[in-house]
């Protein structure tokens, strides 16, 4: 439309200028959406009894990654009522503040997984990832049996969590250290994990797989899982975000 | 190019030629419809009335509440509010209800078995199944074989505490100990207390072997089970005379029960659940069939009896 006081013919005919405005126009709507996240207070927020992951936690985690777990199972629990009458109180932003990547989503072909920790045994667990229809008859979620065959080669975890430390997840210095050793401790009912349990508050150290002689990779995943959504406790005053 | 101040006026539409041509062929300047248009500007006004009614620009710390205060976690209070409000007075008078007086409100009850039957396909199904059917190692909770007791006082302390919860003192623990693999039985001994248990339960004849057995079953098992395997509720030792299993029946399973033991799991659902849910839930189970009277000696029994066979006709 030609107008008076703008010619758009101008912009059309104009590849560079074109292109320059049209930046201009979407870098706009991304600074006006995503940069404020990095800025507000709601996003932000600080929440009581938020922790990183503790080494076993992290390799479960990576191989709920690598399996693929995230293709069905979303990790974040809207405000929505039939949301949180199934799976609990709605997630918060805090939560999945070490996540990297999140595991957020709105793609239920499996139930929400944000607040599984300590809803099931450990038996329940490693049995429903043997074989999901020994005890979910109606279930479409593969077996994973091998999990509990594979012994867990999760590599160096010093360096996974270096590599974390860089972009902001607070491990210290000693934490790094005995990554390795807090790693084997946490699923060993025998091994001192006082250590542990005191840079991690509320992780949970026993053989997860009922296999203590061998950490496989199922005792990662399952630990993993049975941690979700524990660490918060979601009806303390200050966890909530003043509803207006 | 042609020169754009010439434009033209095409003879067969009325409208002004854009002002170029390629080969003979040129552009129209046809302008907008006008519906077009004014619903482009109204989407415009429409938005700029959304952002001031509903939460919109980010500032320094916050961002624009927004008019009419609206917020996704404030819906949901209110839903929730809602939902609790409608749902208060039965809540409230189930939860102030001692369980074992449920059932002598039969209007209370009914509301508590359909209320907890909601709930059961929540926080249940995963291990007793959509039917309560239970699955091994899942105990069936259709049938009147209890590991703990099977009255509605006994099924709500099972949901409120939970069975071997490690970290809590008051969960329900039996720990049967691993007779084979720690070595308190000879792998000899095993295999006859195996084949007593068999007898015992009426699938094998005795025999040699089961005979051997009926000595080492009294030392080792009689304490917990019951010197003629008959269980005892109070240790949350099954009956092993009956043809229930929770973890199989076969000689193999019984083995390695015998072997390494059963260390089963229930989530203690006290810290999880509402006072008023976990009674609903407990009344229930009661009702699937295996719903036993109260064990209470000191209000008379007959009450009991008739609540218990209320609660079971109820359904």
């Amino acid at each position: 439309m030609a107008s008076k006081y703008f010619d758009h013919g101008k912009l059309e005919r104009n590849v560079s200028l074109l292109g320059i405005a049209a930046l201009l126009t979407v870098a706009i709507g991304g600074l006006v959406e995503i940069a404020p996240l990095f800025w507000i207070d709601n996003t932000i927020e600080k929440v009581e009894g938020v922790r990183p992951y503790t080494p076993l936690e992290l390799a479960g985690r990576n191989i709920y990654m690598r399996e693929g777990c995230y293709n069905c199972h979303s990790q974040m629990i809207r405000p929505f009522r039939d949301e949180t009458e199934r799976y609990g109180h709605y997630s918060l932003a805090a939560e999945s503040m070490y996540d990297h990547p999140f595991q957020w989503g709105s793609k239920r072909t499996g139930p929400d997984l944000a607040r599984v920790g300590g809803r099931y045994s450990d038996e329940w667990h490693v049995q429903h990832l043997k074989d999901p229809r020994a005890v979910v008859p109606e279930s479409i979620m593969p077996g994973y049996a091998f999990l509990s065959e594979r012994p867990l080669k999760a590599g160096d975890m010093s360096k996974h969590l270096t590599a974390l430390s860089r972009v902001g997840v607070p491990y210290d210095a000693a934490a790094i250290a005995a990554a390795n050793d807090d790693l084997k401790a946490q699923a060993d009912p025998n091994a001192d994990a006082e250590a542990l349990k005191k840079r991690y508050p509320k992780a949970q150290v026993r053989d997860f797989d009922g296999d203590p002689g061998q950490l496989t990779e199922m005792d990662a995943l399952v630990a993993y899982l049975q941690m979700l959504g524990t660490l918060v406790d979601v009806d303390a005053a200050g966890a909530q975000e003043e509803p207006q | 190019m042609a020169d754009e101040s010439k434009a033209q006026i095409d003879a067969a539409t009325g409208t002004q030629f854009k002002g170029h041509e390629w080969d003979g062929i040129q552009e129209l300047d046809t302008p907008l419809p006008r519906w077009w248009l004014w619903t482009f500007y109204a989407t415009i006004l429409f938005a700029i009335g959304y952002t001031i009614a509903y939460p919109a620009w980010p500032m320094i710390s916050d961002y624009t509440r927004g008019a009419m205060g609206w917020s996704s976690r404030g819906a949901l209070v209110k839903e929730l509010a809602a939902r609790d409000a409608a749902l208060a007075p039965i809540h409230k008078a189930i939860a102030d209800t001692p369980i074992e007086q449920l059932p002598g409100n039969a209007q209370l009850m009914q509301a508590a078995v359909e209320g907890g039957r909601a709930a059961f396909k929540v926080h249940c199904v995963q291990c007793h199944g959509s039917g309560a059917a239970g699955s091994k190692g899942y105990p069936n909770l259709n049938d009147d074989d209890w590991l703990w007791g099977g009255d509605l006082t006994t099924i709500e302390k099972t949901i409120i505490d939970g069975v071997r919860n490690p970290d809590h003192a008051e969960t329900r623990q039996s720990m049967m100990p691993a007779f084979g693999r720690d070595q308190l039985l000879t792998p000899a001994q095993v295999n006859d207390v195996v084949a007593h248990v068999r007898t015992i339960s009426r699938q094998d004849k005795p025999g040699a072997a089961s005979q051997r057995g009926a000595p080492v079953f009294a030392d080792n098992c009689a304490v917990c089970h019951g010197p003629a395997g008959q269980g005892i509720r109070s240790l949350g030792a099954p009956n092993l005379t009956d043809g229930i299993w929770l973890y199989g029946g076969d000689a193999d399973a019984i083995h390695a029960t015998v072997q390494n033991s059963r260390q089963g799991v229930m989530p203690r659902w006290g810290d999880k659940l509402d006072k008023a849910t976990i009674r609903m839930l407990a009344a229930y189970v009661h009702s699937l069939g295996g719903g036993e009277a109260a064990p209470a000696p000191e209000v008379p029994a007959v009450a009991d009896a008739a609540n218990g066979v209320q609660s079971q006709t109820g359904q």
